[in-house]
């Protein structure tokens, strides 16, 4: 049932807008509102108990094992969220004056220059809302950068075809054409292919390492050289950041740029699809052309804002008031809380966890997409033959895996491994958290084999039954409205 | 080891299970020398009592003062209910709703989501949130240019009244697909753009035109004939609208004889702490008739295989993870915790809540607005009237006075000469429903004292 269904005229939570209704005479009528927007009209309580029934309608990380390939779906320190949430930071005016500020300045200064020291980048602007933005700003500056130079001809963005989907249309929307590179059978990118590629409209090239098929490019200095040589530059895509946390530093790899995903690696909430954060880190000859603001700190440890007067090549800003800074406070929090070391440990255990696991289900027969190589924080089944003999595909097994509790890995994805489960338990499971997982998938091939009606019809034991996309989409209903009978 | 669960017997158990000797062995792929040799700069880690420490010490540093600025973020009251629901581990630890029948709580909240914003839009439809409302203005021009199949010249009118942050971001986000934002001009007495302004600029045909509602000064724009002079030439008609405003004043559906195609704006008004700029939303919705073109996710009502209702994310073949390079934009997170707390929010306000609410902040601020003209040689800039904000002269540089408010624990408001020089020393203030009398009297206090020691200086 929707809020709205629970609506009744007249019905309302008084103790939370002002009591009386000032006269608006002000307002010219042909302005005003005609009819009231039908908003549901219900008391606190009913509200609380609606969106509390919802919450539990829901997997998380609080409540179940996540393995979300690509995601870092890891544990979410509670502190992060109270002491970002201190009435100091919530109060806090995007535009209140550098002397009500410096407080939180100093917190984003800090971890801007935790971010470098991470990544071995020159420069971080903690501007991006996102990593999508991340990456849009990243090749924008790839683009000024050619620009400055006289390069203008230098138009073409390289992506792996294992690439996020984010990779390409982010280059595109910063005006580039994109070509393909195809990925080679030991899960590298294909380093002939590359070499054939670059040329003079080489721009630069987008690339995630440890890569999306779960494994660390071993010629990543042969790529840096290939493209540096051809007069590209390296774009690192921050989703794996997780896997290599203070083992590999992305500046060090010879990347010119990078977004990280702050939160994956740096814990902050996936809140259910956002809000995310994604600050670049930049090389020094790209450091004009970071987005702003940027936070510095003058010979008076006075912080400051660095804005369009003070970086006039900029790519300029992206939201209108420089970014998600409570999800920036969390991430400064949780990075104060690890320190070096416990980053290191970060992606040394994510690793561990990673590799049991796939030795676990290798073990017990499951068909690895890259079985010679190492898992980095994540790696590939493929049920390919699961599916040709039982008739039972990838995703009647991850709806399974619901049922027995746990959240679904990636499905179908990499596009280019048939029926693959990208699987990535992060740090913070324990080891009996990654056997039940085993086990469970354990049992579910011996459904799909014994009874694979049980397994195609998943799942049983949630809200809903698998639901009709098909319908969805041709029937689209994307708003109730009033008067609307239920379909 | 914060937040790893293992013990020695594990590790010990999960080598050997593996088949190497260490923990180490398992980065042997990575060549030797890119192995990082420290972490300068990273200090060593604190317990959770120590950081809280620092944080509160840091938090207390930025102090408590008494808000006036407005200028695209405004201090509202938020419910209890509102967070303590919103940051329950069930909604705030989940991922993006892939696995629709495991995510129902999720999709549920983004398909009300989406019936509210359409409700107080007067729109078709809506999209389950972009950033913040300066992006969202970005992916509004860019559709517009897209959708609009009449007027394929990629020009858009965009006046000076709308926020200025908001048009350095949507310049800076669609600044390689050639899009021209041709500037228009307001009347400097009533602080509107006019039919007039937009005609002295439309020499050439143009794809679609902004509308903020109200506009950066807080004034109210004649949006009927806005919508219609501009819908006459083929254009769409792009409403930048504040939600809570939106309860008193005509929605975009509504502007003109065909309403508004598309509106966006910043959600931060319904539910969000100020926050020092973010996280907010960015809402968007439009006619039923560009659907195909809107940008990010979209949730959708359906059936399971029993008949029952159930919610999936719908329309992906739009989004980047499908269409790659194709895709409408390259955005893929919406903000889903901040949606939750939206919905929430307008579920416990209602309409009348919210009504109420916008009422409250109009009557305070024009009560602001009267008691500062009190002060000798302040006064209003503008004769149209406004909703919630109020640009006000200065009798002395208005960086030296807020400065002087400043010392006061007074932030007196967005000082609006540096983005328009042409208006002299002016200040744009604003009081939520959330000022008192009380501080409204201190504030003309403060003001009359900081003006007489800017002049002075």
């Amino acid at each position: 049932m929707l809020i709205q269904e629970h609506s009744r005229p007249g019905r309302r939570a008084t103790a939370q807008a002002p009591l009386a209704t000032p006269d608006q005479a002000e307002l010219p009528p042909a302005l005003r509102r005609k009819q009231r927007a039908a908003l549901p009209e219900v008391s606190e309580l009913q509200a609380v108990r609606h969106y509390t029934r919802l919450s539990q309608q829901n997997f998380s990380i609080d409540t179940h094992f996540y393995p979300l390939g690509s995601c870092t779906m890891k544990y979410n320190p509670r502190a992060c969220n109270s002491l970002a949430s201190l009435p100091g930071f919530l109060a806090r005016h995007p535009a209140a004056p550098e002397s009500h500020s410096q407080g939180i300045m100093a917190c984003l200064h800090e971890l801007q220059d935790m971010l470098k020291s991470v990544t071995g980048m020159h420069a971080v602007s903690l501007a991006p809302a996102a990593g999508a933005q991340g990456e849009l700003a990243g090749v924008m500056m790839i683009r000024a950068y050619h620009d400055a130079r006289g390069d203008q001809y230098r138009r073409e963005m390289l992506v792996p075809d294992a690439a996020h989907g984010t990779n390409p249309a982010s280059a595109i929307m910063a005006g580039f054409t994109v070509r393909e590179v195809p990925t080679g059978a030991n899960g590298d990118v294909d380093l002939d292919a590359l070499r054939a590629a670059v040329g003079p409209q080489t721009a630069g090239i987008m690339l995630t390492n440890p890569s999306t098929v779960g494994v660390f490019d071993r010629n990543i200095q042969a790529i840096a050289k290939t493209v540096h040589e051809a007069g590209g530059l390296l774009y690192y895509d921050g989703a794996n950041l997780n896997a290599i946390l203070g083992q590999v530093r992305p500046g060090d790899m010879g990347f010119d740029v990078i977004h990280m995903n702050l939160h994956k690696t740096f814990s902050t909430p996936h809140g259910g699809g956002g809000p995310g954060a994604g600050p670049v880190g930049v090389s020094k000859r790209l450091e004009p052309y970071l987005p702003i603001p940027l936070v510095a700190r003058d010979e008076q440890d006075r912080y400051r804002w660095l804005d369009e007067d003070d970086r006039p090549e900029s790519i300029g800003r992206l939201t209108a008031f420089g970014g998600n800074m409570g999800i920036l406070l969390r991430a400064y929090i949780y990075a104060r809380l690890l320190g070096a070391e416990g980053m290191r440990r970060v992606a040394e255990f994510a690793t561990l966890n990673a590799n049991y696991l796939q030795a676990r289900l290798r073990a017990a027969g499951f068909q690895l997409a890259y079985p010679e190589r190492r898992a980095s924080h994540e790696f590939i089944i493929t049920l390919k033959k699961e599916s040709k003999d039982f008739g039972v595909n990838t995703m009647d097994v991850a709806k399974r895996l619901l049922d027995y509790g746990y959240h679904a890995p990636t499905t179908y994805f990499p596009l280019l491994v048939p029926e693959c489960l990208l699987i990535e338990p992060t740090e913070t499971e324990t080891k009996e958290a990654l056997d039940g997982f085993v086990e469970a998938m354990i049992q579910i091939r011996a459904e799909a084999e014994h009874e694979p009606e049980t397994v195609r019809q998943a799942p049983h034991n949630l809200p809903v039954r698998r639901l009709d996309d098909v319908r969805a989409a041709r029937q689209l209903d994307v708003a109730w409205k009033p008067g609307q009978q239920d379909i | 080891m914060p937040f790893i669960p293992h013990t020695d017997e594990d590790i010990a158990a999960m080598l050997d299970t593996i088949g190497v000797d260490s923990i180490d062995a398992l980065f042997d792929e990575i060549p030797a020398e890119l192995r990082a040799q420290g972490l300068d700069g990273i200090p060593a880690g604190l317990s959770e009592m120590e950081v809280t420490q620092l944080l509160q010490a840091r938090a207390r540093t930025d102090g408590e003062p008494t808000c006036f600025i407005g200028a695209g973020a405004y201090d509202h009251h938020i419910p209890a209910a509102v967070w303590q629901i919103t940051t329950r581990g069930e909604f705030y630890s989940a991922y993006t709703p892939y696995q629709a029948e495991a995510s129902q709580g999720t999709l549920q909240v983004l398909y009300e989501f989406q019936s509210m914003m359409t409700a107080l839009t007067g729109l078709d439809v809506s999209n389950a949130s972009l950033y913040d409302g300066a992006s969202a203005l970005a992916e509004a021009v860019l559709m517009a240019v897209r959708s609009n199949r009449k007027i394929k010249h990629p020009r858009v009118l965009m006046p000076r009244t709308v926020h200025p942050f908001y048009r350095r971001t949507v310049a800076s986000i669609v600044q390689h697909q050639g899009i021209e934002l041709v500037e228009v001009d307001f009347d400097k007495r009533s602080g509107q753009t006019q039919v007039a302004h937009c005609e002295a600029v439309a020499d050439a045909p143009f794809a679609a035109l902004v509308v903020p509602q109200p506009n950066v000064f807080g004034v109210l724009e004649e949006v009927d004939a806005l919508t219609d002079w501009a819908q006459a030439r083929d254009a769409l008609v792009i409403g930048v609208v504040n939600p809570v405003a939106l309860a008193l004043l005509s929605p975009p559906g509504d502007w003109g004889q065909a309403g508004a195609d598309i509106a966006c704006g910043e959600g931060q008004p319904l539910g969000m702490p100020l926050a020092s700029g973010g996280p907010y939303l960015g809402f968007l919705c439009c006619k039923q008739a560009f659907i195909r073109q809107l940008p990010g996710r979209i949730a959708g009502r359906t059936q399971d295989r029993d008949g029952k209702i159930g919610y999936t994310l719908t329309l992906q073949a739009r989004e980047q993870h499908i269409r790659r390079s194709k895709a409408t934009s390259n955005i893929c997170t919406n903000q889903g915790l901040l949606v939750t707390a939206a919905t929430i929010h307008m579920a416990i306000l209602g309409a009348e809540g919210l009504e109420r609410v916008a009422a409250a902040c109009h009557a305070n601020t024009a009560r602001l607005a009267q008691q500062l003209c009190e002060v000798p040689g302040v006064e209003p800039i503008f004769d149209a009237p406004v909703f919630h904000e109020r640009a006000l002269r200065l009798p002395a540089p208005t960086e030296t006075v807020l400065a002087g408010l400043a010392e006061q624990d007074i932030l007196g408001g967005f000082d609006l000469g540096r983005e328009y020089p042409e208006l002299g020393s002016a200040l744009l203030v604003c009081a939520t429903e959330k000022r008192t009398d009380a501080e409204i009297a201190a504030y003309r206090e403060a003001l009359a004292s900081a003006l007489i020691i800017a002049k002075a200086a």
